[in-house]
Formats: C-alpha cells, sequence, structure tokens
C-alpha cells in the first residue's frame, strides 16, 4: 500500500488522558490497572478502569447519546488538539471528504443493561428516555463522533471484537485509495461493560491478578476501557524526517473456534506476513512488535509460536497490556498508537506486571523498557471469530 | 467504483433464494410475504451448528448462494458482512441476565454476542483464513458494506463477498429498535467481468442527497423500508431487470448513494 501519515493522534485510557500520560506511564513503567470496583461488579479480577468522575455527561443537545462509551470518546477527542487537526483538515479537504472508520466491541451496551433494570413491571418496557440508535447500538459511536468532528464523508464502525480498531486501518487506507476520500479520522472506543466482564469470566479467562503477559504464571487477562483517535492522510514525496507514517496492513480469519485461537497460530502468521507484504518490508525491518498478549495460556502460547516462525529473535516484542488492561475493541487503536509514541519518543515499552518469564516461549520479550529508537514497528490485534490484524508502522528517516 | 456481480444470494419471509425469488423482484410473480425458508447448515461441524442462532444461519445461507454459482474457491473468498444488530435475541439474554440477581453468562452465548459471530461461524464452516471485516452503520448498513466490499475488490483486486443480515429482536428491544422481518443479501463481486459475471455495478457516494428508490411492490417496500438490509432490495431488483438502471440507495446524514447497474 502507499504509505499514509499519521498526521494527529490521541489516546485516553487508565494509564490517563492524552498522550503525555502515557508516555510517562510506559516510560515510567506504571500500570493503569486496579482491583475491579466497577458498577456492580462482584468479580475477583483487576480493571484498567478511567475513573468515572472524569467521564462527564455529553451537551445537552447531545443528550440522548449520552453513555458511558460516548463519554469516553468525548473525553479522548478533547486531547491533544485533536479537534483543532480535525478541523484544519476539514478546511483542506472540505468535510464530505473525511472518512471515519472506527471500532468497538460492546458500544453503549452498559446503557442497556442497566436499562433492563429498570424495565416496566407491567409491560416489561424500557425505560422512555432509552435510546437504542444513539446508544447501544454499534454505530452509535460513530453517529456520535461523525457529529463531534463535523464529518459528512463516508463513516463506518467495524466490529470484529478485539481486532475492531486495528482494522479500521484496512477501510481507511482502502477507501483512500478507491478515491472516496481524502483524509480519515481512525480510531475507536471500548468501555466497561458487565457483558465483557462477566462474560470472560464464564470462559475462565479473567485473571484474578493484574495479567501478566508472556509470565510462566500467566492466568487469564485484566479487562480495560479507553479511547483512541487518529487523523490520516496521504503521504508527501519526500516525507519530512520524524514523519509518522502507516506502511502496512494485514488481515486474516483463523478458521477454527469462535473464542480459542488457533494452537499454531496459523491466522495469526498469515495476518503478520500479509502486513508485511502491504508494507513491502521483510521480517528484519521490523524492530519491535507490540504483541496481542492478553496473558491467557493460550493466546500467548500461539502468538509466540507465530511470531517465533516469522521473526526468530530479530524483533523485540512487547504486549503493553499488563499496563492498560485488555481494551478489547480499542486495543488495536490504542496499540497503534503506543507504536507511534514509542517511535517518537524513541524508545520501546517491556512489559508491565511480567515477572518471570515463560520459558517455553520463545520470542525475543522485553521485560523491560529498552533505551532504542525502533524505526518500523508492528502491532498484532486478534479477536473473538478467529478475526486477525497486524499493522506496520514507521519513522521517516 | 466499478464492481462485477458473480452471484445473488438472498433469503427472507416468502423470498427463499434467489433463483425462487428472481421472478418475484422482476414483477413477474406477486410478492406473498411467507415464512423465512432456511436450510440446514451441512458445512458447518455438528457441535458448532448446535450453537448456531437465526442471524448466523440467515447470514451463512446467504452468503453460500451467492457463492454457488461462482465456482470460486470459499476458502480463498474475502468477505464483508454487515447488520445494524447481529444477534438481538444473544443480547436480550445477557442483558435480562444481568438485570437479575444469578448474573450467568453463559460461555457459548457470550462468544455468540460478537458483532462479527456470523463472519466467524463462515471462517469455520470453509476453512477461509482470508480477510473478513464486519461493519455497522445502524440503518445504511447495506451501503456501508457495499462500499467496503467495492473498496476492498478494487483495491487487492480480488473477488470479495458482501453478506448482509438483519434480524428483529425480542421485546423490549423490537419496541425501540423494530425491524421488519428477517433479511438476509449476499452480493459476490469481482474486479473484472468474467464468464459467471452477469451484471456491472457502478457505485458511487457523492455529495448531496436525491430521492431514494422505492420498490413498486407495497409489501416489498415495506420490507425495504423496515429492514436495514431490506435497502438492498432495490438492488436486487435492478439485478432481476435485464436493462440497465440507475438506484439511489440513502446513506448517512442524508447522503445517498447511486448503483448504475448494467447487464454484461
Amino acid at each position: 500500500m502507499k504509505p499514509l501519515t499519521l498526521s494527529a493522534f490521541t489516546l485516553t485510557s487508565s494509564l490517563g488522558v492524552g498522550l503525555r500520560k502515557h508516555a510517562e506511564a510506559l516510560t515510567g513503567r506504571r500500570s493503569g490497572l486496579v482491583p475491579c470496583a466497577f458498577e456492580s461488579a462482584r468479580l475477583d479480577t483487576w480493571v484498567g478502569h478511567v475513573p468515572d468522575e472524569q467521564l462527564t455527561p455529553l451537551p445537552e443537545e447531545m443528550a440522548a447519546a449520552d453513555c458511558r462509551n460516548n463519554r469516553l470518546a468525548q473525553l479522548a477527542l478533547a486531547q491533544d488538539g485533536f479537534l483543532d487537526a480535525v478541523a484544519r483538515a476539514r478546511s483542506r479537504y472540505g468535510a464530505h471528504r473525511i472518512g471515519l472508520f472506527l471500532g468497538t466491541s460492546t458500544s453503549g451496551l452498559l446503557h442497556t443493561e442497566l436499562a433492563y433494570r429498570h424495565r416496566e413491571a407491567s409491560t416489561g418496557a424500557l425505560p422512555r428516555a432509552f435510546d437504542y440508535a444513539a446508544t447501544q447500538n454499534s454505530f452509535s459511536l460513530g453517529r456520535f463522533v461523525q457529529a463531534q468532528l463535523e464529518l459528512e464523508g463516508p463513516a463506518v464502525v467495524i466490529s470484529t471484537a478485539c481486532s475492531s480498531s486495528a482494522k479500521v486501518f484496512g477501510s481507511a487506507a482502502r477507501m483512500l485509495a478507491a478515491g472516496l476520500c481524502d483524509a480519515a479520522v481512525v480510531g475507536g472506543a471500548d468501555s466497561l461493560c458487565l457483558t465483557t466482564l462477566y462474560g470472560f469470566a464464564s470462559l475462565e479467562l479473567l485473571s484474578s491478578a493484574p495479567c501478566r503477559p508472556f509470565d510462566s504464571e500467566r492466568n487469564g487477562i485484566s479487562i480495560g476501557e479507553g479511547a483512541g483517535f487518529a487523523l490520516l492522510e496521504r503521504g508527501q514525496t519526500p516525507e519530512p524526517a520524524g514523519t509518522l507514517q502507516l506502511l502496512g496492513v494485514g488481515e486474516s480469519s483463523d478458521a477454527h473456534h469462535m473464542s480459542t485461537p488457533h494452537p499454531e497460530g496459523a491466522g495469526a502468521r498469515a495476518a503478520m506476513q500479509r502486513a508485511l507484504s502491504s508494507a513491502t518490508l521483510a521480517a528484519r525491518d521490523i524492530d519491535y512488535i507490540n504483541l496481542h498478549g492478553t496473558a491467557t495460556r493460550s493466546n500467548d502460547a500461539a502468538e509466540d509460536k507465530a511470531v517465533y516462525d516469522l521473526f526468530g529473535t530479530g524483533a523485540a516484542c512487547s504486549s503493553t497490556k499488563g499496563a492498560t488492561g485488555h481494551l478489547l475493541g480499542t486495543s488495536g487503536i490504542a496499540e497503534a498508537i503506543i507504536c507511534a509514541l514509542a517511535m517518537r519518543e524513541q524508545f520501546m515499552p517491556g512489559s508491565a506486571n511480567t515477572q518471570r518469564l515463560d520459558p517455553s516461549l520463545r520470542v525475543r520479550y522485553l521485560l523491560g523498557n529498552a533505551r532504542q529508537a525502533p524505526m518500523r514497528v508492528m502491532s498484532n490485534s486478534f479477536g473473538f471469530g478467529g478475526s486477525n490484524c497486524s499493522l506496520v508502522f514507521g519513522r521517516a528517516r | 467504483m466499478e464492481v462485477f456481480v458473480e452471484g445473488v444470494g438472498l433469503r427472507g419471509p416468502g423470498l427463499s433464494g434467489w433463483a425462487a425469488s428472481h421472478p418475484i423482484l422482476a414483477g413477474a410473480v406477486p410478492y406473498v410475504p411467507g415464512e423465512l425458508v432456511l436450510p440446514p447448515l451441512d458445512l458447518l461441524p455438528a457441535a458448532e451448528r448446535r450453537r448456531t442462532g437465526l442471524p448466523i444461519k440467515l447470514a451463512l445461507n446467504a452468503g453460500l448462494e451467492a457463492l454457488a454459482s461462482s465456482g470460486r474457491p470459499p476458502e480463498t473468498l474475502a468477505s464483508v458482512f454487515t447488520s445494524s444488530g447481529a444477534d438481538g435475541q444473544v443480547i436480550h439474554q445477557i442483558c435480562e441476565s444481568l438485570a437479575g440477581e444469578d448474573r450467568e453468562v453463559s460461555p457459548t452465548r457470550f462468544h455468540n454476542s460478537v458483532h462479527n459471530a456470523p463472519a466467524g461461524y463462515w471462517s469455520i464452516a470453509l476453512r477461509s483464513r482470508a480477510a473478513s471485516t464486519s461493519l455497522c452503520c445502524f440503518d445504511c448498513c447495506f451501503v456501508a458494506g457495499l462500499l467496503e466490499a467495492c473498496a476492498y475488490c478494487i483495491t487487492e483486486t480480488e473477488p470479495t463477498l458482501l453478506v448482509s443480515y438483519d434480524v428483529p429482536y425480542p421485546e423490549p428491544l423490537n419496541a425501540v429498535r423494530p425491524i421488519t422481518g428477517s433479511v438476509g443479501v449476499a452480493l459476490l463481486l469481482a474486479p473484472h467481468a468474467t464468464s459467471a459475471s452477469f451484471a456491472r455495478l457502478d457505485v458511487q457516494a457523492e455529495p448531496g442527497a436525491r430521492v431514494p428508490t422505492r420498490m413498486q411492490d407495497p409489501a416489498l417496500e415495506a420490507l425495504r423500508s423496515g429492514n436495514p438490509t431490506g435497502r438492498a432490495l432495490p438492488v436486487l431488483g435492478a439485478l432481476a431487470e435485464p436493462s440497465a438502471t440507475a438506484l439511489v440507495l440513502e446513506y448517512l446524514r442524508g447522503r445517498t448513494v447511486t448503483v448504475a447497474v448494467s447487464p454484461c
């Protein structure tokens, strides 16, 4: 594919609001995970919880869309000059020439879970104020962000579980290549809800401790919440030194099981291979891989096989989920932005919470931060339904 | 964006397959809204088949029909799934259980609650490791899927399967999001004309709004306006006609997308 420039980006998670907090937390090796005290959940687990008081209500004219997920999106959009960057793009290209490609797995589902507690006794009806289209529907996020950013171009929400907001880069790149838009806002928002907390608990995939990716004692995920956005534009030639670029996208399916990865990581390997060929790069060109690394026994083992098969010990690898938790539908954009931060701040993040590396895993896994400037990085995102996506980013020399 | 249609799939109330529904959509036979008939999915292993609800059966049936006539190998075919609400029954059951004292969520119900469940079962059934995405665009899911599938098809120069499906919610969600009938539509699109292709589509998303194309038959029009996937019916109607036609489909924020259909 033709490289695209990441001309602006922003991220909010339990590590903090905005890029600076993320850079500080990652370089300082801080984790945002806390014992779960979310809503009424009674589960022995840890979560990456954005403090409720930071999630302020939507303005009056958007009251129908007021729910935790859109509040989180609103908070993230207001950071790092992102609204101004989009406003400048709007005046440069026209609102109808900017596409919007967002990912979420549960959207405003928490809002529906809460509404189900307040059904009318005789009829079972949901509360009158409940607005399905503006909160529960997966596109409610797209609708809200489209209105916030005053965009009129093609807009869609991708919902492929935990690969959702990685795949937005692929859709945006194709829409730009097909000439349907001249710039694209990509991103995602996924907020804590009871469905994912109790759902992952039912699959026995929640750790009772802060998650420990690639640790020999790893025993499951910690769920987190967050929102991140990026503005993508066509590149210039030659690209100014230091410019951050999307270089390649690879997507694949596992054809194996709905909630367990292929044991040999066959689908993951196909996604990484396709991302490399989309970027016209070889495995040896990649300095750092931000792994999906959920800290379940099966994910980390399968991903290790797939990465080792392609990269051997050539690329430094780590999962940052020990710091953020698993942001589910937001993990793709969050980890893409962490990769961009790593290139900009010239370091490679180590793995928060991982104590003892599982000796059966073979990739070159970073426990601590490495003070080396990565120039080409890969970010992996794999989801339920066997939906895989790998992204390649680079920093122009 | 110019693409070529190699196959069509259709399942809906009284619409039992593209071949059987062709004369209805061409206006030669009157439409009688009847039962939704779905053949069993023999392709899925028995254990997986037991776990599938209506949306998965509907989506896979439509996809398989579109694929059947083309002779394309399914395991390498890229796919785009699109739906407004995926499996509303599963969401309802989970929300009911979470509102009660006992918050048990069944593992199968949880993994079937993801919007991309049909894409996951498709990949398992057809042993496909090809790229696949799953989209939502509220009432505009078919148009959003069409734009995504065309963009994939022409930029990757690969045939691409589009599957759109929408099923009503049970109460109380049905009251706040009513959907008419269960409709599944699939189009197998190719970047070039082939011996299997029978129509050319030219899809354009331009600024401005035109009057959307409606179905002449009132019962089909009710399906078009009441089911997000039903918005594909004018395209299917044009594919059933032998002559060239231009259609207008509703898109976001008052915009429309035009689809010029011509035989080839």
